[in-house]
């Protein structure tokens, strides 16, 4: 059954300090490493403890919210919290989150390429998110920011917070590491893509980078800007944003959400691309509609652009500008729906696992369902005048920002956890982990679209009594998810250390990075791998030496004989 | 110095059960009761999305848990059974269908928004002055209010303006909402189809009392909202001064003066006429008109002991009648 030919150029399991992880040891090792593997293993790190920050805060805030007025903090407390909250995980966790993390690791290897085009950028992109991060942490110890998120004029230049320049530096500096992670994947996906390996066999994961790259590289600047523009009106009073100064606290609004709608893509699509991937591998079968999802992917970065007026439908911009936004809104929605289709055709037929990340795959498309079918409502501009700005909204950006992108990532972070570690997590407490996060994201999240709808704004410390049972629930789910994702952060630690050692290829994936060592070697392969169908899995045995999946490439069927 | 500052006081202090609540009884599952002309159309376009939207959501996940169950693999070499990559016809049709319902969506949901920002020629018009952390409502009149009353079956033109923050004027069973923005005037309006009492909320963040920028809102029967008016514009004409302190006092005052002597923000206003009462500084002060008219204008002169100097000044908001009827009121708590 797994005979296999002598003459395959399998790639050997690293022998002992030649994978990446044990090749060099020591703090320097990896603080100057160029190495896009340590980058990304770097970059994980530092996201997952912004993930714990941010998540803490959400803790504090859902704590505050159990009673109608005062449960634990002041007001002013209460608003430091939910921005910090808001700032933290959209700029530290959410927006790097994939690319950064996992794309770093895994776009390379996918490409059966060493490294990305422009190592030092991507170390010097890893160093300006710590320098971010550093701001942000700086901004709370200096009096905290009590803006919200979105920093609005005139309250962002009002306040008197001694956290909002630190802030607002921070998601600047952000900015530019967004960008430079950009800028090296779109060279690497146009350059450095291995014989064998044309657009149309690009994994889909990296379409979707690709995608990503385009926006974070087109967009970025303009939030770069506005925020200088920002700090500069705060300090100097130009009145470019000011009404008193002559300016127009609109013109900030249209500033912001030029970049801040697209960044909403730049955390979906990555996403997307994960969830492309798994749902094929665990069906064991060629993603259907390859074509379709990778165009939606541009197509989705492309609308992406001309849709941030929707965020201001009732800040009184003109009606003709508001109808013409409410409509392009509705065009995104189609490739959105298309790849949903998409991947529930992969599965029809197929021989599904349903292991940790597919499960968490799945319960992206439940997820994703939910919080794409609701911005329909947001999207109408009857229903929006009542619905924004109230936690209908609240539960509808959840959904996609965390029940979409971030459950994808962690489905991910598992798919690609033997990879990076070279040892497998325990699929038992996988799935009780997923279970709870699954159940307590649907429990945090869901009585936010009915308070929503029947009219609790959202950042609101006190609330209409009627709503407390509601709130109650959106706290219970939250300790719930908190409790999930403690025993998920157990049980991959105590995977690192004590887990079974992972097989090359653990999954059955066809992508390239199956075909090397787990974990690779720094320089990933022996020989450069020659691309294929990322979707086919014909070839793909089980092995059950090694408990793992190989690479068995078959003779052409109609190939002669050689001729000697 | 905020000018308005005074009222936030009162709306902290305002317990949530004295407002009415924002989403009573009567309405839907998922939406409150509707009171105005633009609510029903609102609720219907929320219904037609919605389901749509459950259509669509109970198909994906049915067919997502089918396929999982169905096609479950069983062995670690088992192979998927089918292996159609791809099917361009069929991807076309599941492109088209949803183009098709999201236009009826964009369309429903536009005709809507087109009534609500055009309003009827004859609308009464109001100005909403939003400030931290206080609505206020001008009349055509001129006469100023921290309600919101309007008669039922006429239509409201709402011009909207903000004299610090942006604030967002929201009123749930209206279903309307508009930003209140620094150096500009926006504009919404509303036809009320039922009497009652309802609930205006701030929805645009603003700072500490955010949460607290409630507003009544007051729908009249026929002819109600006339005598409203005239009466609230001049309340001295059918009561007596100590009658009109009393109302001030409840809508202005009662957030941290009570009348019960029980201590809250500030001392209470019973057993302290023509009795002294010490002060921070020491000394101590005889409580007659003199002092509760400096009380009210200069408030951080002379604090009495035991409270800090958090009030505001009134200057500008009360008229000298209403220092005085102020002053009758609290003679009349030692009765």
């Amino acid at each position: 059954m797994t005979a296999f030919s002598p003459g395959v150029a399998l790639d050997r399991p690293a022998g002992p300090r030649t994978d990446y992880l044990r090749v060099r040891a020591g703090l320097a090792s990896w603080l100057f490493t160029l190495d896009h593997k340590r980058i990304g293993v770097m970059y994980l790190v530092g996201i997952l403890g912004a993930f714990l920050l941010g998540g803490i805060f959400a803790l504090l805030i859902r704590t505050e919210l159990l009673t109608p007025a005062r449960t634990v903090m002041s007001a002013d407390r209460y608003n430091q919290f939910f921005t910090l909250h808001g700032a933290i995980m959209t700029f530290l966790v959410i927006i790097p989150g994939i690319p950064a993390a996992l794309g770093n690791f895994v776009l390379p290897i996918m490409l059966g390429a060493r490294d990305l085009a422009f190592p030092r950028i991507n170390l010097a992109s890893f160093y300006l998110w710590v320098l971010g991060a550093v701001l942000a942490v700086l901004a709370i110890v200096l009096g905290s920011v009590d803006t919200g998120w979105t920093f609005y004029v005139p309250y962002a230049t009002e306040t008197t917070m001694g956290g909002v320049i630190p802030v607002l530096l921070g998601a600047f500096v952000l900015g530019f590491s967004s960008i430079f992670t950009g800028l090296n994947f779109i060279v690497t996906i146009h350059k450095m893509r291995p014989p064998g390996m044309t657009w149309f066999r690009l994994p889909l994961f990296l379409w979707a980078l690709y995608a990503t790259a385009i926006i974070q590289i087109l967009a970025t600047p303009v939030l770069g800007i506005t925020l200088v523009l920002l700090i500069i009106e705060r300090v100097f009073k130009l009145g470019i944003f000011l009404p008193a100064l002559g300016g127009d606290p609109v013109l900030y609004q249209h500033f912001f959400w030029f970049y801040s709608h697209p960044a909403v893509y730049i955390m979906i699509l990555p996403a997307m691309g994960i969830v492309s991937e798994l749902i094929s591998v665990f069906s064991r079968k060629h993603i259907f509609g390859y074509t379709f999802i990778a165009f939606s992917s541009i197509a989705i970065a492309v609308f992406g652009f001309f849709v941030w007026g929707h965020h201001m439908f009732v800040s009184g911009q003109s009606t003709m500008l508001t109808t013409i936004f409410s409509l392009l809104t509705y065009s995104v929605s189609i490739p959105s729906a298309v790849k949903v289709f998409n991947w529930l055709a992969t599965m029809y037929r197929g021989s599904i696992a349903l292991k940790t990340p597919m499960l968490y795959a799945l319960a992206f498309i439940f997820l994703f369902g939910i919080g794409g079918l609701t911005g329909l409502f947001l999207g109408a501009l009857a229903t929006d005048v009542h619905l924004t700005d109230t936690y209908f909204v609240v539960a509808h950006f959840h959904y996609v920002m965390m029940g979409s992108t971030l459950i994808a990532m962690i489905g991910g972070l598992h798919y690609w956890w033997p990879k990076m570690t070279g040892r497998m997590y325990s699929e038992r407490a996988g799935v009780i982990a997923w279970a709870l996060v699954f159940v307590g994201f649907n429990l945090t999240f869901f009585p936010q679209f009915i308070m929503g709808a029947h009219g609790m704004p959202r950042r609101y410390y006190n609330y209409p009594p009627e709503f407390a049972l509601l709130h109650q629930l959106s706290t219970v789910g939250a300790y719930l998810m908190a409790v999930g994702f403690f025993l998920t952060a157990a049980y991959l630690l105590h995977a690192l250390f004590r887990g079974a050692r992972a097989p090359a290829n653990p999954w059955g994936g066809a992508t390239l990075e199956w075909r090397c060592a787990s974990p690779p070697p720094t320089e990933n392969f022996e020989h450069p791998p020659v691309a294929g169908d990322p979707y086919d899995y014909s070839d793909i045995e089980y092995d059950p030496q090694t408990g793992g999946y190989v690479h068995v490439p078959r003779p052409a069927p109609a190939a002669p004989a050689a001729v000697h | 110095m905020n000018p308005i500052a005074p009222l936030p006081l009162l709306a902290q202090a305002a317990s949530p059960t004295t407002w009415p609540t924002v989403s009573p009884g009567g309405g839907t599952a998922w939406m409150p009761p509707a009171a105005s002309t633009a609510a029903h159309h609102a609720d219907f376009v929320f219904y037609f999305i919605y389901w749509v939207a459950v259509f669509f959501f109970v198909l994906i996940v049915a067919l997502m848990a089918y396929f999982a169950i169905r096609y479950r693999r069983r062995a670690a070499h088992e192979r998927a059974p089918g292996a159609a990559t791809h099917n361009t016809a069929l991807e076309i049709t599941w492109s088209a269908i949803p183009l098709a319902l999201v236009i009826v969506m964009f369309y429903l949901g536009y005709r809507g928004f087109l009534d609500m920002v055009n309003p009827p020629a004859d609308a009464l018009p109001i100005l909403v002055t939003g400030q931290k952390w206080v609505w206020s409502f001008t009349y055509p009149n001129g006469h100023s209010d921290t309600e919101l009353h309007v008669p039922v079956d006429r239509p409201v033109q709402l011009t909207l303006w903000s004299s610090d923050v942006i604030h967002s004027f929201y009123v749930p069973a209206f279903r309307i909402k508009r930003d209140a923005v620094p150096g500009r005037y926006n504009k919404i309006w509303f036809e009320a189809t039922k009497p009652g009492e309802y609930l205006a909320l701030c929805a645009e963040y603003c700072g500490t009392q955010h949460s607290d920028m409630l507003a009544r809102v007051v729908v009249h029967e026929p002819g109600g909202y006339e005598s409203w008016l005239s009466e609230a514009s001049d309340p001295f004409r059918t009561r007596s001064y100590a009658e009109v302190g009393r109302l001030i006092h409840q809508k202005r005052c009662a957030g941290c003066h009570s009348v019960d002597g029980s201590a809250n923000i500030g001392p209470t206003f019973k057993g302290i006429w023509n009795h002294q009462v010490a002060l921070r500084d020491g000394t101590s002060v005889l409580v007659d008109e003199n002092y509760i008219r400096e009380s009210i204008l200069y408030p951080q002169k002379q604090i009495v002991k035991g409270y800090d100097p958090v009030m505001p000044t009134f200057q500008g908001q009360l008229k000298d009648r209403e220092i005085l009827a102020l002053i009758e009121y609290i003679k009349e708590l030692e009765k």
